[in-house]
């Protein structure tokens, strides 16, 4: 028996062996399981063909779970080499524990702006541990069929933006807006910090908050939830139990006018639906009043510490950080716009529109992102919950700005922490 | 006779003492002893005794969200007990009549749902429900009640009793086949001399079948109370982990998910997990210990 064991047991180890000092093979955690074939098809073989000792693997994890099983495997020590990099805190929290190779002085890092590079450096600014890699941009997207049936011009500013949903709904033709509060987060995430940014003045607003110079019961937070109270009127009849997805197809479906959109739909709704549809940017308040977008740094790159190829994931970060990357990146993974300063010719329409907002916006992240999340109760979780109340008529703004302030004063004070 | 028996029925315990002490019994005390320590920052656990049920039951956001939790649990629970367990008993006395054309049919049918995923169940009566493409509101404008429906799944009156309702329509076959069985093992002998006594098919069900099945009915309802207190798939599939709206579908089980695995920017922490789910344990564990203690020992009184 022993005899037997023994030989099979050495077999299996050095095995085991072999496939762990396997050099050249890199494997890259990542949320985008909707990126799987581009990834597979287009971006891995062209590193490869650059680089053909090094073969890199595509293993992602669906979006909800990712956060807690990528820091499950790297507290056990079973993750992949590169790690894809959530914005901000909890990629911050990972390099806090020794998870992310510190990237300080990479040269690579200055084919990057500072504004994108925050979104995973340390809060003092001196440690960069992740790539940046993308980032997505908030808008609408309004449906040119139904706009050149009624005679509608894409908005710039609200009065417009009412009047032409006002339109709409007395036309009857179609539902104003497809916009549901059953999932939540694009509630927050898409309307919130969206349509936000004209209000608060983009990241002057944002940095009064941290400063502790701006509550959220000032009246510029208060007004963006004023402005959601009003839109329950332009919804589909039951949108309290209208999902994302449903959204999604409304609007797909041609049976809604406008739909409050991220870039990363841009794909879905070409492909999936061959919808002809245009984009504008969220309405300011007056004719000639600044804009403000909400460009938001989305997608970084790491290297785990416990890789045993860390020469080969220097390698494919520096590919990453390349003009051929970003143009690569930008181009087919429509929705997702390169960080890196490197001028890339976008060829998307709607995605040209949308990166196009840049040059006459002034860009900001989701409100939320940067240090105001960290706490508990959870600002991100939070806000979820209240702009839904918000949209469901549960809240009035007031409320919802009271409960958002309530909970951050609870453990965020500005004068004791950076 | 009885000391030599000793160590083969050692043996005979051992893979079962072995295996229920390894993947159960010590994961339990290692969960019940990870409650008292405490994360910080950079990952480190050190022990903080009773703290993190401090800030569980005094905080005050901890304990609204506790609270919250709890009081929809006791109403999901509710829920199943008033509807799912008498519907049940309701299917079972049918299915056990004499005679019942297709009862087996009847049976697999009823029971069905119950093999089914939960992300099934949970997409299927989202899409039946859905204000924007959902059945119901045609069927109930068919019956002249269409002014009656509402996006019951995402308005905070709603939400929970409609989940619930879901997961009875999912769980019914369990107590249905436990009670139908319980039903098919009374001895004809009893039913039959009560008819020649001159009793009616009603008095035969109160008199002598109810209090035969009560040990049963008693079984039905702590299996149903264990599982409504650890609920979480069904919520999750439907809701998220959110548990919207409002936090109305909010139940111990997605709590403690939110709680040990964190979600989206809110970072889990498995010490506070812990000792969330220390609670759930002693919330289930004094159920289940004031049912053998109260109602289990006089069933077997007045069954004996």
């Amino acid at each position: 028996m022993n005899a037997l064991l023994r030989p099979t047991a050495l077999a299996a180890l050095a095995l085991l062996c072999v496939a762990r000092a396997d050099a050249g093979t890199l494997t890259l955690e990542s949320w985008r399981t909707d990126d799987k074939t581009l990834w597979d098809t287009v971006l891995l073989p062209a590193f490869t063909k650059a680089h053909p000792g090094i073969t890199v693997k595509f293993t992602p994890t669906a979006p909800p779970e990712y956060n807690s099983v990528v820091s499950a495997r790297l507290a056990s020590g079973s993750a992949g080499d590169l790690i894809t990099c959530r914005p901000f805190d909890v990629s911050l929290d990972l390099y806090k524990k020794g998870h992310l190779e510190k990237l300080n002085g990479n040269p690579a890092l200055a084919n990057f702006p500072d504004s994108a590079k925050v979104a995973w450096q340390t809060d003092d600014g001196k440690d960069t541990y992740c790539v940046p890699m993308a980032s997505v941009i908030h808008g609408f997207f309004y449906n040119k069929k139904i706009f050149g049936e009624l005679g509608l011009k894409p908005p710039t500013t609200e009065a417009e933006f009412y009047a032409d949903l006002d339109k709409v709904k007395a036309s009857g033709k179609a539902t104003p807006m497809s916009l549901g509060t059953a999932d939540q987060w694009d509630t927050s995430q898409v309307v919130f910090t969206g349509i936000g940014p004209n209000y608060w003045k983009g990241e002057d607003g944002r940095k009064a908050l941290i400063a502790g110079k701006a509550k959220f019961t000032d009246p510029q937070f208060v007004a963006v939830w004023q402005d959601m109270a009003k839109w329950p009127p332009y919804l589909a009849k039951g949108f309290q139990a209208q999902t994302y997805g449903d959204t999604q197809t409304l609007f797909a479906s041609g049976k809604a006018a406008i739909v409050p959109a991220g870039s990363w739909d841009i794909a879905f709704y070409q492909k999936e639906a061959g919808l002809d549809f245009g984009a504008f940017a969220p309405p300011v308040q007056k004719a000639g009043d600044p804009c403000y977008i909400s460009d938001h740094a989305d997608i970084g790159m790491g290297i785990n510490t416990a890789s045993r190829n860390k020469a080969d994931a220097k390698v494919f970060l520096d590919w990453i950080a390349s003009k051929e990357f970003a143009d690569l990146y930008t181009n087919k993974a429509t929705g997702f716009f390169s960080l890196s300063k490197f001028p890339i010719d976008v060829q998307n329409p709607v995605a040209r529109q949308m990166v196009g907002w840049r040059l006459q916006c002034k860009s900001t992240i989701r409100l939320n992102a940067q240090i105001m999340s960290r706490g508990e109760p959870s600002m991100e979780n939070e806000l979820w919950n209240v702009n839904s109340q918000v949209l469901n008529g549960k809240m009035t703004p007031q409320q919802a700005a009271e409960r958002i302030q309530s909970g951050f004063a609870k453990w965020y004070h500005p004068g004791a922490a950076k | 006779m009885r000391q030599k028996a000793g160590w083969p029925a050692l043996v005979f315990l051992a893979p079962a003492l072995v295996i229920y002490t390894a993947f159960s019994a010590w994961p339990l005390l290692a969960t019940l002893r990870l409650g008292l320590y405490g994360t910080d920052d950079v990952g480190h656990v050190s022990f903080v005794g009773l703290g993190n049920f401090a800030r569980l039951l005094f905080d005050e956001h901890w304990f609204a969200a506790f609270r919250n939790a709890m009081v929809n649990n006791i109403e999901f629970f509710a829920i199943h007990t008033l509807v799912q367990n008498p519907v049940a008993l309701l299917l079972a006395a049918l299915l056990s009549l004499r005679g019942v054309r297709g009862a087996a049919a009847y049976r697999t049918v009823l029971f069905l749902p119950t093999l089914l995923s939960v992300v099934i169940i949970g997409f299927t009566w989202q899409l039946i429900l859905s204000p924007l493409w959902g059945v119901s509101e045609k069927l109930l404008t068919l019956v002249g009640l269409g002014e009656q429906f509402g996006p019951w799944l995402g308005q905070e009156e709603t939400a929970l009793r409609t989940i619930a309702l879901i997961s009875v329509w999912q769980f019914v076959g369990i107590p249905m086949m436990l009670i139908y069985a319980a039903l098919i093992v009374i001895p004809e002998e009893v039913v039959e001399a009560a008819a020649v006594e001159g009793a009616s098919a009603w008095r035969i069900f109160w008199s002598i079948r109810l209090p035969l099945i009560l040990p049963t009915l008693g079984l039905v309802n702590i299996l149903t109370f264990v599982g409504n207190f650890n609920a979480f798939d069904l919520i999750y599939a439907v809701k998220g982990a959110l548990a919207g709206p409002n936090f109305a579908t909010d139940l111990l089980g997605t709590l403690f998910y939110r709680t040990f695995f964190g979600y989206q920017s809110e970072m889990g922490s498995a010490t506070m997990g812990a000792a969330l789910a220390t609670l759930m344990f002693l919330v289930i564990l004094s159920g289940v210990g004031l049912y053998f203690l109260v109602i289990q020992r006089r069933l077997q009184r007045i069954a004996s």
